[in-house]
């Protein structure tokens, strides 16, 4: 070392003078925290009908504060708002990750869903809590038990991916919420729709979003007796949902009498589509039916005009690219698309006039109208079972709004008209075949520009 | 040599000389990079999107957003230059003031010519949340001259508070310091610390503390200031006392005093999740498993050196084993086994899979090897995802009914059951860790690190070492794969993405490397912080990885350097390098 | 302690036996496996002659877009010898103000009526935007790292890469932005008997062609022998009177200039860009030079054709032979594999290390 070396010299010093001012300091903490004592009663003494955000616990945990006379809470407990204190719902989305627009997209839908509401329900501003699942299931176990943690919370908008609403289903239902989900779509969630609840269900999951099966028959049904098309190939990119759709589109195909070619996949953050194209051209399928988002399904549309033998191909995609910033594109045009039967043109224009003024661009994703409708139904659900006091209190029992949800019937949402099954599946059963063409430039017009409508059972 | 770090630290207040006038290039710099920084949050939208969230009596997270930067940048404009051994520190005083003045009202400006670029072009289609309410945010709704005024001033005056931080003498500083970050975390994490006061059965602390529409109360900001400054004033001296005295301790005192400490942790460890309740628990959950991780791949990477960019890998395969094993919901062959059972089959996957990764690539040097090593990783979660070996794994749709841990008779559920095993285990592996650390093969290792030819040739085989290490960092890491199946009770390929090896990795650097209370300290925070950031929603990675850097450039060895990587580091090179430049510049303006 | 060290711990040469059996099976199974598959491939006739030749150009024109983002990392390594993963984001910001840049002179009709102006245009704003971000994170988060262990800017880099991708997502929304379309690049060639799409085939040109210049750089000028001094030995470097710190500032700028030209042809060939499109190719073209011989500017170029080649032609010919489905889902696990195999057969990558030699 070139440098002088200089020792420690007056710590002793120090250290006496640190502790007389210590001292100090301490009498001048104790006077002002004895002030703050008294100031700190003053606060809670004037809040409003001295009693402050009140939870009656589920069973087996210890209440802490009585119930109100007039209000009996049922099995799973109930949340009770202060006037004045919000109501508090949360939306539990993709918000990070390569995924983040499909989440970011759902949390404008509540946003502007709790607008429409002049940011009120019931007297109490609306609340919301906004999570990120991650787009996976560690992400959605702790979205969920954060969300949770908090007793005020009344509902859940969410996950944005099924893989996540898997464990945040069970935390949800056994802290005795709710839980709406605008775009989960495994069958393993709710049911098979043939009456048997699927492995992952939970009660009080529901979701606005088409269980894949209904999906994957509607598409299949228009190409192969529509179109007339008897080859198929399918291409998912490794998501859940994607996967669940390509496989229940394939399913349907082939029990119709159509033959799937090729059963393939891509991943998530793939550019270059065009050697799986090449091998589907030599597979020689007369429609593609890839179930994806973007930006994969951009490449995939407009890599396959560029390869042989698929010139004449017909692309099929799902509701993951009906949006805006998809259909735009000059290759999509001749795309069919399957997607949720939109009731009138006018109410979903006005919604997206909405969304351009406060987000500044155009729907970024096609979940924001589920999710919309999400939120709207847990409003009208709240405002059906609240009980509310002379001085503005709202109760709302947990097990009451759980089966007003259920019982949800004929809801007039964006995504057409919404009713609940046993299993939490409340999706407009109607299935639209939209097409782009040349004249349809636009999301509206393409919704618009109805093939076929696929109904169950009709 | 450790002395003259200390001799630093140590040089009297009293020796100073007449600072310098204000260096008002400098500071007119760093007020540019408050406005920028100001715009900058502006137009990413955090402004708008914290305007909601109530901190301390009223003020908003957007705003207090943005007069921190004046404040950071106003502190850096002002704050005293590198002190140097043998030179004496210039006098701190109205010039640090000025200084900061100088770079806030600079600041201010850039932020309000902004403001007027948004009033007068409509650049909205290009940067969606520059919106018109951001303009009445920044204007306070009041118009561009109210505008200029209260950006201006208010940067002026919170950049000459920046500033005025170094005037404080040191003993009032840091306490200060500390203290307002404090009822800063109080005001940012309100629902945390309501929630632990909920959890500590004294709810009444939360009435005390928070108003009712969020955010700390005037009463509660004071409390909470009064408390922690009293704290850290009154501990100051102590802990430089405590700390000589460890440092003079005999080996079997010092002894004696860990595993006091070890008795209080694990005692603190028990009672901790019956206070923090169910999302905190679950937030040490997540940190525990990856601690279990950290642990493997510091041995891996802190010990033998080998950089392991794929750790991901060996977790997947301890997650999708147990949830074969153990789920009656596996696709192909469900023998729906116990965890205990199925435990030596983890163990034995994980280090088929360890050789089956260490092998190939015991040539490889640096990051050949890394490379290697995330392509491994990838390999693992496409294997599980693929429709090929759907028919075992599941594919896309993952594994689910994965039942709760059982470990005899006890079952462990909730987030707040799971603490107990997962921790458990890691106490287990810090202690293996440690052990291996001082075993012979521990030492063949760092050798190996150091220099694998010199080490061949000493003896140490290097072959061997090398596959052991990847060995019991692969079953280490199978564990968390294992606790981590079972407490989220599915598996899906979506969970074992790169990120999770990268931020492995970044734990134990981050917490220092080779160290194990580094290792804890940095899973603690680096897997916590994410999920306490959670509040910032959509902001949270972009403040991750500003922490990150800024983390790193502060305390490059990290937060608790193991003894030899410390030396390795030292500072006085840096600061000899310091020195040297300084020379240099001195040199070069006089030549100029 | 396990299985594995149970086989491990055998004296001698039956230890080195295990090892070495590993690897020889391994070899035996690849190629076994690579032969098996691409007998069934090619005689099951799935694919036609002229398919196999697509695939090919394909492979070449994606393995273009890594080489030339490769061609940054592999300056940086060479140089500084650290993984600068914040070189993905580089490349994306690039693409991004691009984007807005062709968007513009595309709503002013200059993109359809000069296409070519316009692209140059909006490429100088790609280099000019990506040299800028480049520069700017070596300066905050690597420069005072200088000599720090090569673990901490690598942390760094991954903490720059967090903060460009959600600065980025931020500042222009998360949405996915579409090129506008080049018109005349519309179409296909024909070289040689292989179908060269346009855009494709301006990749590959573009690829060799910035090669070129960044071997010449690196190897004619003064400044590429200061970047070599550098690599070298920075300490050495410095008393033989080379600007350090410069010298690393322009390998940076040259290596973000390099990413933003790769940022405009992705925007030409993929026709979009979103905040996340940094993350994957950059991986890729780490891959790719360390493929090549990381430091190595040719070998970059190889490294990034050999991955793109084996990633569009390996799950055809190899995994789709053996009879697995849905084989391009697992192209990058061919892709890594192939990597695997390399770095087994030439633990230097294939054209071996050059800007230093020996960096442990």
């Amino acid at each position: 070392m070139l440098l002088p070396i200089r020792k420690r010299n007056k710590e002793d010093d120090v250290t006496r003078r640190h502790s007389t001012f210590w001292w100090a300091v301490l009498v001048v903490m104790a006077l002002i925290a004895a002030a703050c004592g008294g100031g700190g009663t003053t606060t809670t003494t004037q809040a409003p009908g001295g009693e402050m955000t009140t939870t009656t616990a589920a069973p087996g945990e210890t209440t802490t504060t009585q119930p109100t006379a007039e209000f009996e809470p049922g099995p799973l407990g109930a949340v009770t708002v202060a006037p004045g204190e919000p109501i508090k719902i949360a939306a539990l989305q993709a918000i990070s990750g390569a995924v983040a627009s499909l989440g970011e997209d759902q949390v404008r839908g509540i946003e502007i869903a709790i607008d429409d509401r002049g940011g009120e329900l019931l007297g109490h501003p609306i609340e919301l809590q906004v999570e990120d699942d991650g787009c996976s299931a560690e992400g959605g176990t702790t979205g969920a038990q954060r969300i949770v943690a908090d007793p005020q919370v009344v509902g859940i908008i969410g996950t944005s991916c099924s893989g996540a609403g898997v464990p945040a289903s069970q935390i949800m239902s056994e802290a005795g919420l709710v839980m709406i989900s605008g775009s989960n779509t495994s069958p393993a969630l709710t049911s098979d729709l043939a009456g048997n609840p699927g492995s992952a269900w939970q009660p009080g999951y529901f979701r606005t979003a088409h269980n894949d099966i209904i999906q994957g028959e509607a598409a299949a049904i228009f190409a192969y007796q529509e179109l007339g098309l008897t080859r198929a190939a399918t291409i998912h990119d490794g998501d859940p949902y994607t996967e669940g759709l390509a496989n229940a589109f394939g399913r349907s195909f082939q029990e119709l009498g159509g033959e799937v070619v090729l059963a393939t996949a891509i991943n998530k953050g793939d550019t270059d589509m065009r050697p799986v194209l090449t091998e589907v051209a030599a597979a020689g399928a007369e429609v593609i039916f890839f179930p994806i988002f973007q930006p994969e399904g951009d490449f995939i549309a407009q890599q396959a005009r560029e390869i042989a033998g698929l010139e004449d191909v017909v692309l099929f995609g799902a509701d993951g690219l009906l949006s805006d910033t998809y259909v735009v594109n000059e290759f999509t045009v001749g795309m069919y698309f399957s997607g949720p039967a939109s009731p009138e043109g006018s109410a979903y224009d006005e919604f997206v006039a909405k969304y351009q003024e406060k987000y500044g661009e155009a729907p970024i994703q096609s979940f924001h109208a589920h999710a919309y409708d999400a939120a709207n139904m847990l409003f009208a659900a709240i405002e059906q079972v609240a009980v509310v006091e002379d001085d503005g209190t709202v109760h709302i029992d947990r097990q009451a709004l759980r089966d007003a949800l259920y019982a949800t019937e004929g809801f007039q949402g964006l995504t057409g008209t919404l009713t609940c099954d046993e299993f939490g599946d409340c999706a407009d059963p109607r299935i639209d075949i939209v097409q782009r063409t040349e004249e349809t430039p636009d999301i509206a017009a393409v919704r618009a520009n109805v093939l076929f409508t696929y109904e169950p059972g009709a | 040599m450790a002395q003259t770090v200390d001799a630093r630290q140590a040089l009297p207040e009293r020796e100073l000389v007449p600072s310098p006038p204000v260096d008002l290039g400098a500071a007119v710099k760093w007020g540019l990079i408050a406005g920028m920084t100001a715009v900058f949050v502006s137009a990413i939208g955090m402004v708008q999107a914290f305007e909601v969230r109530s901190v301390v009596v009223g003020v908003d997270l957007g705003y207090l957003v943005l007069f921190g930067a004046a404040l950071v940048f106003g502190y850096a404009a002002a704050r005293p230059g590198e002190q140097l051994e043998g030179f004496l520190a210039p006098e701190r005083g109205v010039r640090n003031v000025a200084a900061g003045l100088i770079a806030g009202l600079v600041g201010g400006a850039v932020l309000w010519l902004f403001v007027l670029l948004i009033g007068a072009v409509d650049i909205r289609s290009v940067f969606p949340s520059v919106s018109p309410q951001l303009r009445d945010l920044l204007t306070f709704g009041r118009g561009a001259g109210f505008a200029a005024a209260a950006l201006i001033g208010g940067f002026g005056l919170v950049g000459a508070l920046g500033g005025g931080i170094p005037v404080l003498p040191e003993r009032i500083r840091a306490p200060l310091v500390n203290a307002l970050a404090w009822v800063l975390a109080f005001g940012l994490f309100e629902d945390l610390f309501a929630q632990i006061f909920r959890g500590a059965k004294v709810p009444f602390l939360e009435d005390l503390l928070y108003q009712p529409g969020g955010g700390l109360s005037l009463v509660g900001a004071l409390i909470v200031f009064v408390l922690f400054f009293a704290v850290y004033l009154s501990t100051a001296s102590r802990r430089e006392t405590v700390r000589s005295r460890i440092a003079t301790m005999s080996p079997s005192e010092r002894r004696r005093w860990v595993g006091v400490g070890l008795v209080v942790a694990i005692v603190i460890l028990a009672v901790l999740p019956q206070i923090l309740g169910n999302f905190l628990s679950e937030v040490f959950d997540l940190a525990g498993i990856f601690l279990m991780m950290a642990l493997g791949l510091n041995i891996v990477v802190g010990y033998a050196g080998l950089l392991d960019l794929g750790y991901v890998a060996f977790f997947a395969v301890g997650a999708y084993t147990t949830a074969v094993l153990t789920s009656p919901g596996s696709p192909r062959w469900s023998p729906e086994m116990t965890f205990v059972a199925a435990l030596p089959f983890i163990v034995l996957a994980a280090a088929m899979a360890g050789i089956m990764v260490g092998t190939p690539v015991l040539r490889m040097r640096g990051d050949y090897l890394a490379i290697v090593t995330l392509g491994f990783g990838e390999i693992a979660r496409l294997l599980f995802l693929s429709d090929w070996l759907k028919p075992y794994f599941g594919g896309a749709q993952g594994i689910l009914q994965i039942p709760p841990l059982e470990l005899g008779p006890l079952t462990f559920r909730s987030s707040l059951d799971f603490f107990y095993p997962i921790y458990a285990f890691v106490l287990v592996f810090a202690y293996v860790s440690w052990a291996l650390q001082n075993s012979r093969i521990g030492r063949g290792w760092m050798a190996m690190r150091e220099d694998e030819p010199v080490a061949e040739v000493m003896g140490v085989d290097v072959v061997k070492a090398k596959l052991t290490a990847f060995v019991i960092g692969a079953i280490l890491a199978s564990f968390g794969g294992a606790l981590f199946a079972h407490k989220i009770g599915s598996v899906f390929p979506h969970s074992f993405q790169i990120l999770v090896s990268i931020v492995v990795l970044v734990i134990i650097i981050v917490g220092g490397i080779g160290s194990i209370p580094g290792v804890v300290v940095g899973a603690l925070i680096l897997v916590g912080a994410p999920e306490l950031l959670r509040e910032f929603a959509e902001f949270r990675y972009l403040i991750y990885g500003v922490l990150l850097i800024f983390m790193m450039l502060k305390k490059p060895e990290g937060f608790i350097p193991s003894r030899q990587r410390a030396r390795e580091l030292h500072q006085e090179e840096m600061m000899q390098d310091a020195w040297l430049r300084k020379e240099e510049e001195a040199a070069a303006a006089a030549g100029s | 302690m396990t299985a594995a060290s149970a086989a491990a711990t055998g004296r001698g040469p039956s230890r080195f036996g295990f090892v070495k059996g590993f690897l020889w099976a391994v070899r035996i199974l690849a190629v076994f496996g690579i032969l098996w598959g691409s007998y069934f491939s090619i005689t099951g006739g799935r694919l036609s002659f002229d398919q196999w030749k697509d695939l090919m150009v394909f492979g070449v024109a994606q393995g273009s877009v890594y080489a030339l983002i490769a061609l940054g990392y592999t300056m940086v390594y060479g140089v500084l010898g650290f993984i600068n993963f914040a070189h993905g984001e580089v490349f994306m910001s690039g693409a991004m103000i691009g984007f807005f840049a062709a968007n513009y002179l595309n709503q002013t009709g200059l993109w359809a009526s000069q296409p070519f102006l316009s692209l140059f245009i909006v490429l100088l704003v790609c280099m000019t935007a990506s040299t800028l971000v480049a520069v700017g994170v070596e300066r905050v988060a690597y420069r005072p790292l200088r000599n720090a262990p090569r673990l901490i800017p690598l942390i760094t880099s991954i903490g720059a890469s967090f903060f460009l991708q959600y600065a980025f997502r931020g500042l222009f929304g998360a949405g996915v932005k579409s090129y506008p379309a080049v018109r005349a690049l519309d179409g296909a060639w024909n070289v040689l008997g292989f179908r060269v799409i346009k855009t494709q085939g301006i990749v590959i040109l573009a690829a060799v062609g910035m090669m070129v210049l960044l071997y010449l750089l690196v190897e004619r000028t003064k400044t590429g022998r200061a970047m070599r001094a550098v690599a070298e030995d920075q300490e050495i470097a410095r008393l033989m009177g080379v600007d350090v710190d410069r010298t690393i500032v322009t390998v940076f700028a040259v290596g973000g200039a390099m990413a933003g030209v790769a940022g405009l042809l992705w925007g030409l060939v993929f026709q979009q860009v979103f905040f996340f499109t940094g993350f994957l190719p950059g991986i890729k073209a780490f891959t790719s030079a360390v493929l090549g011989g990381i430091g190595n500017i040719v070998g970059a170029m190889v490294g990034g054709l050999v991955l793109g080649a084996v990633e569009s032609i390996g799950p055809s010919l190899v995994l789709a032979g053996l009879g697995v489905p849905a084989a391009h889902q697992l192209k990058d696990v061919v892709a890594f594999l192939a990597l695997v195999l390399v770095l087994v057969f030439r633990p230097t990558g294939i054209m071996g290390e050059r800007l230093a030699e020996e960096r442990a």
